[in-house]
């Protein structure tokens, strides 16, 4: 049984078809990663698969519910959570409102109980900032808790990214270039961050660029190449399949 | 207890009540008291206008409109139909909320600005309809509203009504700032920090953009309702678009997202035209150059401007 299950994938902008016919399942537990050159289609693909953009054709079923054409927190609702490459920090609030606002669905408070501050609302709100910084610290950044979003460094955003959607308690993450603009240093912290993840029982669909991280990381491997799935399989089969070195591997060897 | 102070939520509210408190030390006649009650009516709605600009990130420029249906409600229920004020009041704050779920629930599913079109003739609307609807609003020469009656007392007197809309905006910014504080506040301001990141974490734009702007409009209804009942006569002025205008650029003067920024806009830009009818003929070419200037130097309005350069000194 399959936790995620993508069939036919394909979206098009005005005649470009950027994913074109993809299909693929995802394990519960697993690490997942799509790789693929630049313009593979992968950040598409994944913004397919929480509903920021709806497939021209295919269907997406997340835990035996069919969520095609559904709206972003409807996705969100259903257990899918996910980081943004291009940092969609809410900067306007601290690191710790940040992780709150990732906690959304599990922090419905009726209206007019939060608007006169009933009894009861103090002591939630509380229970909610124990948790947000619980997560600030499983990422490595409580020190950040009451910094506004804005004054934070790009690596500690990166992590904030994760915490967020980590809030969200989704039994899926999506995770778009973790460890794009960071050190080895940093890059390795999230390796372990993704290794701790995945004990904890969260299944990952991971979009990364550096390679020695998703063979690290992964459990099974996605090839995209001009939006359609050129191979799939285990981090071994992957790098040996003589397409995927001439696609994306090949390339790189040849730029280094 | 420092702590305390510093938070804005409990240290804010205290200075806007210590000010509620003190400031009738400096009102030495009646004239004062009436623009003092008047700012406070007006900060009342920038408060809950506020929630709708600053924290949704929408324009509503129809407000006035609101606040408008919040008057001649009470003063048509009240003086025609008989009903006591208070009843008045909640059902024309009801039906002021009504109104708003309607235009804003099919409008707020969308993306951009079209609130401020759909506001704009909704506005335009209400007041035509106040305009000509003669026999039963009085038309454009306005009409005579009953004094506010709760329990067999009747509130009269510029000194009573100061301390009523001195309570009434205190629990207004309490509201505001509970709101802000909550789940259902921080999704807003997250939709304005960014609205993919926050749809992602489950927050659904086009249901708290609603409850913003029904929100808003409850406090403007109510803030028109009790202007009604101290003026003892509203005239359409009130519900114009003008005054829609009006409220919207003391939101933005104050500083957008700052519920205390709304209450400094209020009072700055409803007491600067009374100081500048000094200059006679001037008066409005100095009103406009003044807010030119500020938007210029303090492009993010009084309050978060002033609070960055203080913590900035701090530093």
């Amino acid at each position: 049984m399959s936790l995620l299950a993508v069939e036919g994938l394909a979206k098009e902008f005005g005649g470009l078809k950027a994913v074109d016919g993809v299909s693929f399942d995802v394990r519960p537990g697993s690490v997942h990663s799509i790789i693929g050159p630049n313009g593979a289609g992968k950040t598409t693909l994944l913004n397919l698969l929480n509903g920021i953009y709806v497939p021209s054709a295919g269907r997406i079923v997340f835990d035996g519910r069919d969520l095609t054409g559904a709206a972003p927190h409807r996705f969100a609702a259903a257990g899918i959570a996910r980081t943004f490459q291009n940092l969609q920090i809410f900067f306007n609030m601290t690191a710790l409102e940040n992780v709150l606002v990732g906690g959304h669905l599990h922090a419905r408070a009726p209206l007019a109980a939060a608007m006169l501050r009933l009894p009861g609302r103090a002591e939630a709100e509380r229970g909610y900032r124990v948790q947000a910084l619980e997560l600030l610290r499983f990422v490595g950044i409580e020190e950040y808790a009451t910094a506004p979003a804005d004054a934070m460094p790009y690596g500690a955003l990166k992590r904030l990214e994760i915490a967020r959607a980590l809030a969200a308690l989704a039994g899926l993450v999506l995770l778009d270039e973790p460890a794009a603009g960071l050190n080895p240093t940093e890059t390795a912290a999230i390796d372990e961050l993704i290794k701790r993840l995945s004990a904890g029982g969260v299944t990952v669909i991971l979009v990364e660029h550096n390679m020695r991280l998703v063979m690290g990381v992964s459990d099974h491997i996605v090839v995209l190449d001009y939006g359609k799935k050129l191979t799939e399989g285990t981090a071994e089969e992957v790098r040996n399949d003589p397409r995927v070195i001439e696609a994306y591997l090949g390339a790189a060897a040849a730029e280094a | 207890m420092l702590a305390w102070l510093a938070r804005a939520r409990t240290g804010g509210l205290a200075a806007l009540v210590a000010a509620i408190v003190l400031l009738p030390l400096a009102l030495t006649n009646n004239y004062h008291y009436e623009v003092a009650i008047v700012v406070g009516l007006n900060a009342i709605v920038c408060v809950g206008l506020n929630l709708l600009i600053g924290y949704a990130g929408q324009i509503s420029l129809g407000h006035a409109g609101f606040y408008g249906l919040g008057a001649y409600g009470s003063a048509i229920l009240t003086a025609r139909y008989g009903w006591p004020p208070a009843a008045a009041l909640a059902a024309s704050t009801a039906g002021a909320a009504a109104l708003a779920y309607l235009v804003g629930r099919p409008i707020l599913k969308l993306r951009g600005h079209y609130l401020a079109m759909a506001t704009l003739g909704m506005g335009i609307i209400i007041s035509i309809v106040i305009a000509t609807e003669d026999r039963i609003t009085g038309g454009p020469d306005g009409m005579a509203v009953a004094p506010f009656t709760l329990l067999g007392y009747t509130l009269a007197g510029e000194r009573t009504w100061y301390w009523v809309v001195g309570a009434a905006l205190a629990l207004a910014v309490w509201l505001a700032l509970n709101l802000i504080d909550s789940p259902a506040g921080r999704a807003l301001r997250a939709l304005h920090g960014s609205e993919v990141a926050a749809q992602v974490a489950g927050v659904d734009p086009g249901r708290y953009k609603v409850l913003a702007f029904v929100i808003s409009a409850v406090f403007a209804a109510v803030a028109g309702s009790l202007t009604a009942h101290y003026a003892g006569f509203i005239t359409p002025a009130k519900a114009s678009f003008l005054h829609s205008i009006e409220l919207v650029t003391m939101v933005v003067l104050g500083g957008m997202a700052s519920t205390f920024g709304a209450v400094i806009g209020a009072a700055v830009l409803t007491t600067l035209p009374q100081v500048l009818t000094l200059l006679k003929d001037y008066e409005m070419m100095v009103f406009g150059a003044v807010l030119m200037l500020s938007m210029i130097f303090l492009p993010r309005g009084l309050v978060p401007t002033l609070a960055a350069a203080l913590a900035r000194r701090r530093r």
